[in-house]
């Protein structure tokens, strides 16, 4: 059952499925219909499921995503696809104010079963207003969750958990990571969506990363492994709520931590990764964390620049060697 | 019109205005806090669009909604309550007097950021129209609302579309201080339905008769399936644009001329007994007379006592809600909790601290 494909194709199978499952799902967004979708996610579903299930919008991000959350209202489990992140400033009412406040302002009584997907992240030289990722704007509102897949097996399944869920939850997607292939087994049981998995077994020291950086972090693993350092990957998976027992868990085996991010390192997501784990594992570390994180700059249009605004593998790899060259853990 | 629309319009209206007096008394005693923004001088708007609604009929409003929701059915005890911040209040707390929701009564909540509810209201009319449903849904919001981006993008995909939307706006002429003509470089909130080809027009919001012909043929033309439709109903606050405002910007003379259109007076003066009186038929204006004297003679009259017992029934219902508020506990941090976590399904959270 297992085969290859890119991770657009699972989304795309994963809506699919979903949509011919259930009558109440339905996506929109800027193309996603005659067009199929500026990452082809949609890619033919208008042809299957017609014009009001799969609706072309005007370019109006705060008018269709606050679409979304009235059609939420009614029980419908509309797919909101926001063309990249940083259209979505323009919703953030809508996602902020209304899409994370209402189930809980109404006293329980509405549940919010919207998704919004959204690609994200530095891509190739699309400068500073289409290259950013915001994670951390979202992580700081409760009611929020916030998935970031980095293979196509669990695009596939977050994504159909996503639309299952009577939460709001948020896909981040990431532009590079679209094309890029990995097994889809559709037949074992998936875990749950916030829940971090282990990518590559370590005792060192533990690197904690998440979207298209995890598969980086696997990468230096790898590279770490040729110099007999063993590095455990934890890919987060989820942003919100993370898992910190799954964390704990490898740090109290390896004491050391890394945490890669793409985005600006102040104020980021690894700064609640990096305080969060510090809090639960203090007694288990043998150093202060570090993070390997992007520049704090928007991102340059100019390809070498861009490129050194946020983390290579070799930047990870080095972090890791110079952490595990500290002192070692003492008594 | 028949004796028993008028009787619930004279009900409502008058309840409409008792309510948000106590609620200013019970502002006024440290029973409410934060931000109460009072609806007297605009019942007719309230209580003309929301009985020519049908119960499958979705509304959704903005932060001046308690008026809309005891309109549309939820108990005043729970209104109150919700204005108190208890746990018997209709939102359990959490929402408090800008945020009522109450979704048997598809009531789809009161919102506090100026037109967020445009996208909201077109969602839900999606959501009908997706399914081929004989309902509609209702948007109300004030003149200060249309300019704000989330009216353009609403109306045009509501157009664009045809759902079936009702766009009512409760023009009162302030967006909180600042008069429509220093906010709106066009005056006539029914003009701009034009630029995204709706149908709209612009009425006199204080006569609560007026108000109920026109959102019942407006949603008619909705429900015959001619998209979504517009009504502009002039009407005026007595009050500030909340208890923290003492309204100093507005000329004390212009606050004075519009009371007399008070629109609880008018509705009693309309259901009372008798003609009216020559000096009154040419104070009301030509166009209310015909209406004036048909409903009158047409459907049955309403004496003083009959009015006096309505408004000491009123009276029972606002003290017994304002009993029933303070006698309500507190919410504590886990019905807190509960209502963030309600819809997580499948899955226990991982997070301890969160139920510490």
């Amino acid at each position: 059952m297992t085969e290859n494909l890119m991770l657009w194709q699972a989304l795309n199978r994963a809506l699919d499925i979903e949509m011919a499952s259930d009558e109440s799902v339905f996506t929109l967004g800027e193309d996603v219909g005659l067009y199929g979708g500026s990452y082809r996610v949609t890619e033919g579903l208008y042809a299957k499921y017609g014009e009001w299930r799969v609706r072309d919008t005007p370019i109006s991000e705060g008018g269709f995503t606050g679409l979304g959350v009235g059609a939420a209202l009614t029980g419908m489990r509309p797919v909101v696809e926001i063309m990249t992140i940083n259209f979505a400033l323009l919703a953030l009412d809508a996602i902020i104010n209304m899409a994370a406040k209402i189930p809980f302002m109404s006293g329980g009584q509405f549940p919010m079963p919207l998704v919004i997907r959204m690609p994200g992240g530095v891509a190739r030289q699309l400068a500073a207003q289409h290259s950013q990722r915001l994670e951390h704007t979202l992580m700081n509102v409760p009611g929020l969750r916030i998935v970031v897949p980095a293979t196509p097996q669990d695009a596939w399944w977050q994504l159909r958990q996503a639309i299952a869920s009577d939460d709001p939850v948020i896909v981040l997607e990431h532009e590079l990571l679209y094309f890029e292939k990995g097994k889809l087994d559709p037949v074992t049981p998936p875990p749950p969506m916030h829940q971090a998995i282990v990518r590559r077994e370590g005792t060192d020291l533990t690197l904690v990363s998440y979207s298209r950086m995890a598969n980086l972090a696997v990468e230096a693993a790898q590279q770490l492994a040729e110099q007999n350092i063993q590095a455990e990957v934890i890919d987060l998976r989820s942003l919100s709520p993370i898992d910190w027992e799954t964390c704990a868990r490898s740090l109290h085996k390896t004491h050391r931590l890394v945490v890669v991010e793409e985005d600006c390192r102040f104020a980021g997501a690894g700064a609640e990764i990096a305080a969060g784990l510090t809090e639960r594992c203090f007694f288990d570390l043998d150093a202060v964390p570090v993070r390997v994180a992007g520049l704090d700059m928007p991102t340059p249009f100019n390809a070498e620049l861009e490129a050194a605004s946020i983390p290579r593998v070799e930047d990870i790899v080095s972090a890791a060697v110079q952490l595990t060259g500290t002192a070692s853990r003492s008594g | 019109m028949d004796r028993d629309t008028l009787h619930r319009f004279l009900y409502d209206m008058l309840l409409a205005r008792a309510f948000e007096e106590r609620a200013a008394q019970e502002y006024s005693n440290g029973n409410i806090a934060g931000f109460l923004h009072l609806y007297p001088g605009e019942e007719a708007v309230a209580v003309g669009v929301i009985h020519a609604a049908e119960p499958s009929d979705y509304l959704i409003t903005t932060y001046r909604e308690h008026v809309h929701a005891l309109v549309r059915g939820i108990p005043a005890r729970q209104v109150m309550a919700e204005l108190f911040g208890r746990r018997d209040g209709i939102c359990k707390g959490m929402g408090g007097s800008m945020h009522l929701f109450d979704k048997q009564c598809r009531f789809m909540g009161g919102y506090a950021i100026v037109g967020e509810t445009f996208p909201v209201a077109t969602g839900i009319g999606y959501s009908i129209a997706l399914r081929d449903l004989p309902e509609a849904v209702i948007c109300f919001f004030g003149d200060g609302a249309v300019n704000q981006g989330t009216f353009h993008e609403a109306l045009n995909m509501a157009s664009l579309w045809n759902l079936p939307v009702l766009f009512v706006c409760e023009n009162n002429h302030y967006q909180i201080g600042t008069e429509i003509h220093r906010h709106s470089a066009v005056v006539d909130v029914y003009k701009r339905a034009c630029a995204y080809n709706i149908p709209a027009e612009k009425l006199d919001g204080m006569d609560v008769i007026n108000v109920y012909e026109a959102t019942r043929h407006a949603l008619a033309k909705i429900r015959a399936g001619n998209g979504p439709q517009l009504l502009e109903f002039e009407t005026y606050r007595f009050r500030g644009h909340s208890m923290a405002d003492a309204g100093n910007y507005r000329p004390r003379s212009e606050v004075s001329s519009q009371a007399s259109r008070d629109p609880v007076e008018t509705v009693i003066h309309e259901a009372g007994i008798g003609y009216p009186s020559q000096a009154e038929i040419a104070a009301a204006g030509p166009d209310l007379v015909d209406q004036l004297v048909c409903h009158v003679s047409a459907t049955g009259h309403f004496n003083e006592q009959h009015i006096e017992n309505v408004r000491r029934e009123i009276d029972d219902v606002v003290e017994d809600a304002v009993q029933f508020a303070l006698s309500s506990p507190s919410p504590t941090l886990q019905d807190a909790r509960d209502s963030l976590y309600c819809n997580r399904r499948h899955e226990t959270l991982l997070e301890a601290s969160h139920h510490d």
